[in-house]
């Protein structure tokens, strides 16, 4: 049965390294009674927003996504990637404030027939399954929970500061947590949860990034995680992939699987396994939840 | 380390660049550390976030140009959601990095970057390198 439908906004990475985090998110909300639809014609959102006054023009590309999506016909568009959200939504508010703004990056694209007047809502996955599904329905249709699974939620940055824009608490937020307890795991909090992973300096300086992979991973090793779940591509890559270079560095270092939250959510819904796509984890997460007979 | 304090400096266009790009009132700062308290990159600063927003107040131009704290933030915004005054750090930074790229002064250049690097890392990483790290 079909509750709701909605208009999604990918973004490149879940196309190319994050697939599993795509696939399985579709098949989740597909379990939930959601019917997404792709959105048509869709851009690079820029990654991450420009943080100086005066550079309106790397305002443009995620401003062009929600006039995109108002020709979907639309007046809201979800994604899932954390970096993606951050930079729409925080976009959409810089013009909402910024009449003046607005109408320069329309006068910019002046060739695209519709214009933006900052009357598109900006949700990520997680607003949507919380607010719009409830965490309590989740739990009841989830048929395979997480019996046993200890899961520490990483949050990173952007999808919880700046506190304008975060979808929750930016020092203690709890959405994952609320999410993988109505799945059925056990919740294991860690007080790295928030801390960056280095995102972009993976590209100039990888050896930062493992550094941190190894605080943050051991944190919640120490606390008892058996995996750790991520909501950003970027964030997925870095803890995942980067703790080949920490072991380099930290030889006793112990490697602990990295999932999308979507991933844990596409397993207890009971999605097929070539949606939830394990073989595209790093880490191998198939051993510990073979332990726990979730697969 | 000596430093050399002038009401030139203070005076100086580069402070009042600084204060236009991030939108940020730098004499807001009354220099008691939570930023650099709970900054994750610290440990591989030379000029500590509290130190770069009293630098800037000063007008130590060439120290904050040539810093490698600027290179190393990644904008996570603890210390803006921190600041009890209500400073955004990160936006005082990515001022201080506009002015140096906006000269062409890139902090990497794509084409040199390691084959590995460039055919491993997910786009979002190489599309966010590029749009913080060159002009």
């Amino acid at each position: 049965m079909v509750i709701m439908k909605l208009i999604y906004y990918p973004g490149c990475t879940l196309k190319n390294q994050a697939k599993n985090f795509e696939e399985s998110g579709l098949c989740a909300l597909t379990k939930l009674g959601v019917e997404v639809q792709e959105l048509e014609r869709w851009n690079c959102c820029g990654t991450v927003f420009s943080l100086v006054t005066d550079d309106l023009i790397h305002h443009l590309a995620p401003i062009r996504v929600l006039i995109r999506t108002k020709e979907a016909p639309a007046d809201s568009v979800m994604t899932m990637c954390a970096m993606c959200f951050n930079t729409l939504k925080r976009a959409n508010e810089r013009v909402r404030a910024d009449q003046e703004a607005l109408s320069t990056l329309n006068d910019l694209m002046y060739e695209e027939e519709t214009k933006y007047q900052g009357d598109v809502e900006i949700y990520h996955l997680l607003e949507i399954l919380k607010d719009k599904i409830g965490f309590e329905t989740i739990k009841q249709k989830a048929t395979h929970p997480l019996q046993g699974l200890k899961v520490a939620s990483y949050y990173g940055c952007y999808l919880v500061r700046p506190r304008e824009i975060g979808i929750d608490d930016p020092e203690n937020p709890q959405i994952l947590d609320e999410l993988m307890a109505s799945l059925g795991a056990t919740v294991i909090d860690f007080p790295y949860k928030t801390e960056c992973c280095g995102a972009y300096k993976t590209v100039d300086n990888p050896e930062i990034v493992a550094e941190r992979t190894y605080q943050i991973l051991n944190s919640a090793r120490e606390l008892g995680a058996e995996v750790v779940v991520v909501s950003c591509p970027l964030c997925a890559f870095n803890l995942d992939t980067r703790q080949k270079e920490a072991l380099k560095l930290f030889p006793e270092f112990q490697t602990i699987p990295i999932l999308y939250f979507t991933q844990l959510l596409a397993l207890a819904l009971n999605c097929p396994e070539e949606k939830i796509r394990l073989d595209l984890n790093y880490i191998d997460p198939k051993p510990i939840l073979k332990s726990k007979a979730l697969i | 380390m000596r430093i050399n304090i002038s009401r030139k400096n203070i005076n100086d266009s580069f402070v009042a660049k600084i204060q236009e790009l991030s939108g940020q009132n730098l004499l807001a700062c009354y220099q008691c550390g939570k930023c650099s308290a709970g900054c994750p990159a610290v440990s591989d600063m030379d000029l500590l976030p509290n130190q770069i927003i009293r630098y800037a107040q000063l007008g130590l131009k060439e120290e904050l140009l040539n810093s490698k704290s600027i290179w190393v933030c990644a904008s996570c915004m603890t210390c803006n959601v921190r600041c009890p005054r209500g400073i955004k750090i990160a936006e005082v930074i990515e001022a201080i990095r506009q002015i140096l790229l906006r000269k062409r002064k890139d902090h990497i250049d794509p084409e040199r970057l390691p084959q590995d690097i460039r055919c491993q890392v997910p786009p979002i990483a190489l599309i966010s390198s590029f749009r913080k790290f060159t002009s």
